[in-house]
């Protein structure tokens, strides 16, 4: 990890970057127990293999995205590529019932909750604002102003507890809220906010940053003084760090502060450290603002590799398994390529549509405006 | 019908109340509007009455109020938020025009938004700076949001009612200035949920002249008419009650009966509401029209020091100036 910003005697890390048993440390220890059914003696190899293959797709996925950008399909398209393991782990650790605020990188989360994927897309095809509908996968729209959603998600989680769904033991019942953000967010004053509001309402939520090192082509050093987690104490919220590549630690760490959450112990705040191995979008261009070398020394923790290392060493993992996975997320790719191409931009007068829930005098007159115009103009063309 | 007596203020209060009667999810969150009742009291009681979770107490923080408020929202709650003054209302701008104003346009219509910002504003009241701003077109210019003003405790009183049930965001600006005149209320008047918000009001029927206000400049206008009648002049005075939209329909066909319109505001003239009435009015009744119509408010300065605001704030004397202006065309 960059050592200005974190200490071995904080960052929660169960699997080294080979594969290995990370070493005991006071900090990893209690989390290495809750995880004892993935990398313990007598784990069950179908958790880590399945969170593996999660990674595996998301990955794939994300190159997908990035190709149809190049080609043309898309506007624009942000990379996820190096956050998988914070992403699978921490999305693996969520219940149906919780709700999550993304920001606009959370491709990985998304997959965890269930979603096509191809309708990420949606809007950076320039075809929908948001694009999904949030009820159906508990997984809010995306949020591209940089940490509005945090106070979104304090407010949800507040409506939550005055819905008595927190603290009751039922397990059908109990749900958390989690806003996930990136260090970039943690400069912003709304998450201050968010921090403060739901520490003092005791609001069942978890504030999970990733911590990329890099907001656009600012690195984490010009951002904060602090480690990033440090600032939840500052306000009362538990807060942990923990190594943003290792997806056990990474499920370990949310399954901990949603269980908080949901029995009414309150907010966590998680910084997840890890690294944005691709560029901010399509339209950026690391290489102004960052070394080869930097890359080069994160490529080394790649949180893919230390699972696949990890799975072959256990014996939990075959060749015949990688290409079965090829093949999957070849099908994957094959799916999002196609559903992408084929979405249409929707009609111009739909513009008019939702901007208000009642009757609205000023934008029934432009939309009847546009459509008079739009026929004259129809007309003038036929006449033509 | 239960008509009673009571100031602005009081109408409001007593809106609120029946908001929270009448639907359990609605919410008012704001800063010292518990156990203080608001620093102008409006809330007063309130919190005693409907409890901690009902009538929040929030921390000074008006982007957390609001961005919570739509987490609340999102979550089917109804909350009111207590701006407490005009200007302080800017921290939250970037979570009421970048998120609230557009979550359900973003959505598609799944996720509406019924939240309602209250935020006393204008000025006349002796105060210090950032405590008398008129506000309300920086909001309207925003879609997706509602923008209303009452002048009346009538109208306060249905119009809080009516923003509560409103499926869209509505900014409720009070004039509060007003809020201690007192007017007859119907406790009893019907609300049509959210229905109530659109429409502008011929308060005054007249002749000569139509002078459009809203907000506490209808009061001001009001008077500007009994002083002209008393000259022999009659004004049609139109309380648009909604800055957003403006109800264009009723002040067109005033401004067809009289041929000649004047708009007052509090709010400065440049590029003010009076703005785009002025636009519409010549685009609509061009041929109907005497003179140029003519607009009556602030100046392109920040607000003045209390010790000179009354040379600032539109008065009598300033409409009937621009009234005589456009007779004299």
């Amino acid at each position: 990890m960059s050592a200005s910003l974190t200490g071995e005697e904080t960052l929660v890390q169960l699997v080294a970057p080979d594969g290995a048993d990370a070493t005991s440390s006071p900090s990893s220890d209690p989390y290495r127990e809750r995880a004892a059914h993935i990398v313990g003696p007598d784990a069950d190899p179908e958790i880590l293999r399945g969170m593996y293959r999660d990674m595996v797709l998301v990955r794939r996925f994300d190159q997908e995205g990035t190709s149809l950008q190049r080609q043309g399909e898309l506007g624009l398209f942000p990379q996820l590529l190096g956050q998988e393991a914070a992403q699978i782990g921490s999305g693996r650790a969520l219940r149906p019932a919780d709700f999550v605020f993304p920001s606009y990188r959370e491709h990985g989360v998304a997959w965890t909750r269930g979603m096509d994927l191809t309708d990420l897309l949606k809007i950076f095809r320039g075809i929908d604002h948001g694009g999904w509908d949030p009820a159906e996968h508990n997984f809010h729209v995306y949020t591209l102003v940089i940490g509005s959603h945090t106070l979104h998600a304090t407010g949800y989680a507040m409506g939550v507890q005055r819905d008595g769904l927190v603290g009751t033991g039922d397990p059908d019942k109990d749900m958390a809220v989690v806003a996930y953000f990136g260090d970039g967010a943690t400069s912003q004053g709304d998450v201050s906010e968010a921090l403060g509001f739901a520490a003092v309402n005791n609001a069942p939520l978890v504030l999970f940053c990733q911590n990329n090192q890099w907001a656009i082509s600012l690195p984490v050093e010009k951002q904060s003084r602090a480690p990033l987690y440090q600032r939840g104490w500052g306000f009362g919220v538990p807060s942990v760090q923990v190594d943003g590549n290792d997806v056990v630690a990474c499920w370990a760490v949310m399954d901990e502060a949603l269980e908080r959450a949901r029995s009414g112990g309150g907010p966590t705040f998680v910084e997840a450290v890890t690294y944005r191995m691709g560029a901010h979008t399509t339209s950026d261009d690391p290489t102004r603002y960052r070394t080869s070398a930097e890359e080069a020394s994160w490529a080394e923790r790649d949180p893919i590799a230390r699972v696949h290392a990890r799975l072959v060493a256990a014996g939990w993992w075959t060749d015949e398994d990688d290409a079965a996975l090829d093949a999957e997320a070849d099908a994957l790719g094959v799916h999002v390529r196609e559903v992408t191409r084929a979405f249409a931009a929707p009609a111009p007068e739909s513009m008019f549509d939702e901007v208000y829930g009642s009757p609205n005098g000023q934008v029934e007159a432009e939309r009847t405006w546009f459509a008079q115009y739009e026929a004259a103009l129809a007309a003038g063309e036929g006449e033509a | 019908m239960a008509t009673t007596t009571m100031p602005m203020a009081k109408a409001i209060n007593a809106g609120l109340r029946r908001a929270l009667e009448h639907d359990p999810k609605t919410l008012l969150m704001g800063e010292d509007i518990g156990a203080l009742g608001g620093v102008f009291r409006v809330t007063e009681g309130l919190q005693k009455d409907f409890g901690e979770d009902r009538v929040v107490d929030t921390p000074l923080a008006e982007s957390g109020i609001l961005g919570t408020a739509i987490g609340l929202a999102m979550r089917g709650y109804r909350p009111v938020c207590e701006i407490q003054f005009d200007a302080f209302v800017f921290p939250a701008y970037d979570q009421i025009t970048t998120q609230l104003a557009k979550m359900r346009y973003r959505t598609r219509g799944r996720v509406p938004m019924p939240v309602v910002i209250r935020i006393p504003f204008g000025g006349g009241i002796g105060a210090i700076e950032h405590h008398s701003e008129s506000p309300e077109v920086l909001f309207a210019h925003t879609p997706g949001l509602r923008v209303v003003a009452p002048s009346t405790a009538q109208d306060a009183y249905t119009m809080i009612q009516e923003a509560v049930a409103s499926p869209d965001p509505v900014l409720f600006f009070e004039p509060k200035g007003r809020y201690w005149e007192k007017g007859e209320v119907d406790l009893d008047a019907p609300v049509r949920g959210g229905a109530g918000l659109e429409g502008a009001r011929v308060v005054r029927p007249g002749t000569d002249v139509t002078v459009v206000a809203y907000g506490p400049t209808v009061h001001t206008a009001l008077k500007a008419a009994e002083v002209a009648a008393s000259e022999g002049t009659s004004l049609e005075v139109v309380d648009l009650r909604s800055v957003s939209p403006i109800d264009v329909p009723t002040v067109v066909a005033s401004v067809r009966r009289t041929g000649r319109c004047v708009v007052v505001h509090e709010a400065p003239t440049f590029l003010g509401a009076g703005a785009e009435v002025a636009a519409r009015v010549t685009e609509e009744c061009f041929y109907e029209l005497e003179a140029p119509v003519l607009r009556v408010g602030g100046f392109h300065t920040p607000y003045p020091v209390s010790k000179i605001e009354h040379d600032y704030l539109p008065n009598v004397d300033r409409v009937l100036d621009a009234v005589d202006r456009t007779l004299t065309f």
